[in-house]
């Protein structure tokens, strides 16, 4: 009688290995990111960033240890330039969480928008470059 | 009973498999998390052109040589 049982589980198994490898393939190797509302998100940002770097080059806005930036330093901003660069940080802000949460749904993985939050924020930071203000483990700021 | 004992290995091994698949599969990928950051970072920070080509685009707000001539 196992005889008849085995060819059947063996079906299973090959039915399930079929199903599921693809999406261990892709957790694997690459994360999706090229989806019109990701794109969309990316090149806002892109486009903001021009006005936003003078900021952060001069130290007025940071990088936080949550993947967003921040006013740290009001007082390195024109008063005339005050509205502008908060503004600019609440606009980046959002498009920052967007991009996160978009990410983790377009993966199919909501629970993931922290992991990949936490992974942006360590990125960010890692690739600023020197003079720019970063938030460490402990909430501090530092310069690079 | 040895056919009902049968079915119920096959399906028990089954559902150790199935429950084997999606455990792989919640792990968060790291590795290409981070590469995926990095691609994003690139293209939003434009690290990934040459900074002598940024670098006019970046001036020309920063001096608004034009003065503001209303009559």
């Amino acid at each position: 009688m196992n005889v008849s049982i085995l060819p059947r589980f063996l079906a299973c198994v090959a039915l399930l290995a079929s199903v599921l490898s693809p999406q261990v393939a892709v957790a694997q190797a690459n994360l999706e990111i090229n989806t019109p509302a990701i794109n969309a998100i990316k090149n806002a940002m892109a486009a903001r960033h021009s006005q936003l770097e003078p900021f952060l080059a001069s130290g007025a806005v940071g990088l936080t240890r949550d993947g967003m930036v921040a006013l740290r330093d009001a007082n390195a901003v024109p008063l005339n330039q005050r509205a502008t660069v908060n503004s600019l940080v609440a606009q980046d802000n959002q498009d920052r969480a967007a991009l996160y949460r978009e990410i983790a749904r377009a993966n199919g993985h909501p629970e993931w928008e922290a992991d990949i939050r936490n992974t942006f924020a360590q990125r960010w930071i890692e690739r600023a470059p020197p003079g720019w203000w970063y938030q460490d483990a402990g909430g501090g700021w530092k310069k690079k | 009973m040895p056919r009902g004992i049968a079915r119920w290995a096959g399906g028990a091994a089954a559902v150790v498999l199935v429950c084997g698949c999606v455990t792989i599969n919640i792990y968060f990928p790291a590795a290409a998390a981070e590469k995926a950051a990095d691609k994003i970072i690139d293209e939003v920070w434009r690290t990934d052109r040459p900074p002598s080509a940024a670098r006019p685009a970046d001036k020309a707000p920063a001096a608004p040589a034009v003065p503001d001539t209303k009559p």
